[in-house]
């Protein structure tokens, strides 16, 4: 039987109260979403999942038949479906999102544990540490600044470039240039 | 290939391309066949082949252990997991982290090769020399959303420390960057001393991911807490044919370790090289996992196979000799060889060279075979392209020149 509006195979079939008559209709589906007819039944999950479950758990029905959502991240956007299918979470956050569907499978991993024990980056580590060391962090934090500024320099030479500001561009690369010297004074070449 | 990052002491980090150091060049075993290759397609990093130092077979217990390595997986905070990200954002960790590890003065001399920029065969010489994974090699697309790249093509890369090759930074594998030292013999405890010092200097400039309750985050949740893994690779000869390896492998697993072949995950024991990794990351610090192996699990191993080599030299002699030197004979003596069968019959070489059978061989020579019967570096040094018929041809030929020598 083909579609009352169009010539496509009817799968959708009711009837409805049109003007004080009752009248069969056949549409295909997508005529069928147009005109806002039900499709083919709900499927017994759907059924379960929507209507009898929430009852027993004293819920409202949903109003409109959902599939059920995978939790999902909402730093990346990664489900947990998804996270069982490729092995891998999403980003560092997913490890907070899916908390307690993870907790049972950390633990069969690493032999029932779920906190860790062992080493802290320094940053956060409570212990203050020797002299040395500090001594070290702050020439490594100083270098750090450094690179940064390097970086954002870089980008905004790339930009002068592109956009074709080569006075700007040329100002960059001296900077660029200076930077890079004061930093390597002691180089021997 | 650019440089940019610039080793505060004032010596310019390496490209791979002059990477080798042309003062060893003429010291190097495979110098005269390199040397005429000058880099064709194939470039000129491994110049000085001989120079990774855990071929040197030196260390503790170098009788049973080859090689010993720590590896740490971290990830950058703020930015999502390296399969998850596209091209831009690949090359926005890849840039953070090249610019920090060239800066952040990690070892004296460091070579960095950007990888989605070489040739194959340049890739699988750093697999063969066990600086890089197979899956670094290949690269992995990712898995959602952006523009499909090829996978050979994702921005990623490694820092190697030369000429020693000791440590290897990976960057833009499983995770944003795994730390690997990697050293000659027994060493475990040498190896997490210096992976860590290095971590605390990547640290210093980079945003780690981490949570106290869970510790270094990794992509794979098998990894998260240490994103530790140490590995012993072993030479397990007379295990293997007493048929006890299994005893060995079934205890490795009650004891949640892990036992693989020479190129790890998914590959084959050959040559009769295991490595025995740690396989749980959460709830055991470092220095537990350390002493663990290094001090009571693999010591026990290399009594056990000293014990095994022992009883076949006391009780079968004549058996083993005529084994050894079967195979010594066929490998001075073939003339087509595949790389597996090279290595299986090199060590039973090896196992009569550590047991003083064969007088005029040094374990180094076998063990740097080990290696030099791999395709990339066979290719590499007989210094052109071949096909697997005239591989297997060179190959022979190779390990009859250097064997009868």
């Amino acid at each position: 039987m083909k579609c009352d509006t169009c010539d496509k195979e009817a799968t959708v079939h009711d009837t409805i109260l049109r003007d004080g008559a009752w009248v069969e209709v056949h549409c295909c589906e997508a005529c069928a979403a147009k005109q806002g007819l039900s499709g083919p039944g709900p499927t017994l999950n759907e059924l379960l999942t929507n209507f009898v479950l929430p009852q027993v758990a004293g819920e409202k029905p949903r109003p409109k038949a959902t599939k059920p959502k995978s939790p999902t991240c909402t730093n990346c956007g990664f489900t947990f479906e998804q996270f069982r299918q490729a092995g891998l979470l999403g980003c560092p956050q997913c490890y907070a999102t899916f908390e307690s569907l993870l907790l049972p499978l950390l633990e069969r991993a690493h032999e029932g544990a779920a906190q860790h024990i062992g080493k802290v980056p320094r940053r956060l580590a409570e212990t203050g540490p020797a002299k040395s060391e500090l001594e070290d962090a702050r020439i490594l934090a100083a270098k750090r600044e450094q690179v940064e500024r390097e970086r954002v320099i870089r980008r905004q030479l790339e930009d002068a470039v592109k956009s074709e500001q080569y006075e700007l561009a040329a100002k960059l690369r001296d900077q660029l240039q200076q930077l890079s010297q004061s930093s390597s004074a002691s180089r021997t070449h | 290939m650019t440089q940019r990052g610039e080793n505060p002491r004032g010596k310019k980090p390496v490209r791979k391309d002059d990477a080798g150091d042309p003062s060893n060049g003429g010291k190097s075993e495979d110098s005269g066949s390199i040397g005429s290759s000058g880099g064709a397609n194939s470039g000129g990093g491994f110049n000085g082949i001989a120079t990774a130092e855990w071929l040197t077979n030196a260390g503790d217990s170098n009788d049973v252990v080859l090689s010993s390595r720590v590896r740490l997986a971290r990830n950058l905070a703020g930015h999502t997991f390296v399969h998850r990200a596209n091209k831009e954002d690949r090359e926005r960790a890849l840039q953070a982290c090249r610019d920090w590890i060239l800066a952040a003065n990690v070892c004296d001399r460091i070579m960095w090769v950007d990888l989605h920029e070489s040739p194959a065969i340049e890739r699988n010489l750093l697999v063969e020399r066990h600086l890089i994974s197979k899956q670094h090699a290949k690269g992995k697309a990712a898995t959602s959303g952006g523009v499909a790249t090829p996978a050979a093509e994702e921005p990623r890369a490694v820092a190697v420390s030369i000429p020693d090759e000791r440590l290897s930074i990976m960057v833009n594998e499983e995770d944003h960057i795994r730390v690997q030292m990697l050293r000659a013999g027994l060493s475990l405890s040498d190896c997490w001393r210096d992976a860590s010092a290095i971590d605390d200097k990547l640290e210093a400039g980079l945003d780690y991911a981490f949570t106290k309750k869970l510790g270094y985050l990794t992509a794979c949740p098998t990894n998260v807490g240490t994103g530790m893994r140490m590995s012993v690779m072993l030479h397990l000869p007379a295990l293997k044919v007493t048929g006890e390896i299994e005893k060995v492998k079934r205890a490795a697993t009650d004891m949640n370790l892990a036992v693989r072949g020479f190129y790890g995950e998914g590959s084959d024991a050959v040559g009769d090289l295991y490595q025995i990794s740690n396989q749980t990351t959460l709830g055991k610090p470092e220095g537990a996992v350390l002493a663990d192996l290094q001090d009571s699990i693999i010591p026990e191993v290399i009594q056990y196979e000293r014990h095994a080599r022992n009883t076949l030299l006391s009780k079968r002699r004549s058996a083993l000799e005529d084994q050894v030197f079967r195979a010594l004979g066929a490998l001075t003596h073939a003339r087509l060889i595949a790389a597996d069968e090279s290595m299986q019959l090199l060590s039973l070489v090896r196992l009569g060279v550590v047991l003083g059978l064969i007088p005029e061989l040094s374990v180094q020579t076998v063990n740097m075979l080990f290696l030099m019967v791999q395709p990339a570096h066979l290719q590499r040094v007989l210094g052109k392209e071949m096909d697997q018929e005239h591989r297997r041809i060179g190959r022979a030929a190779m390990i009859r020149e250097r064997l009868t020598k």
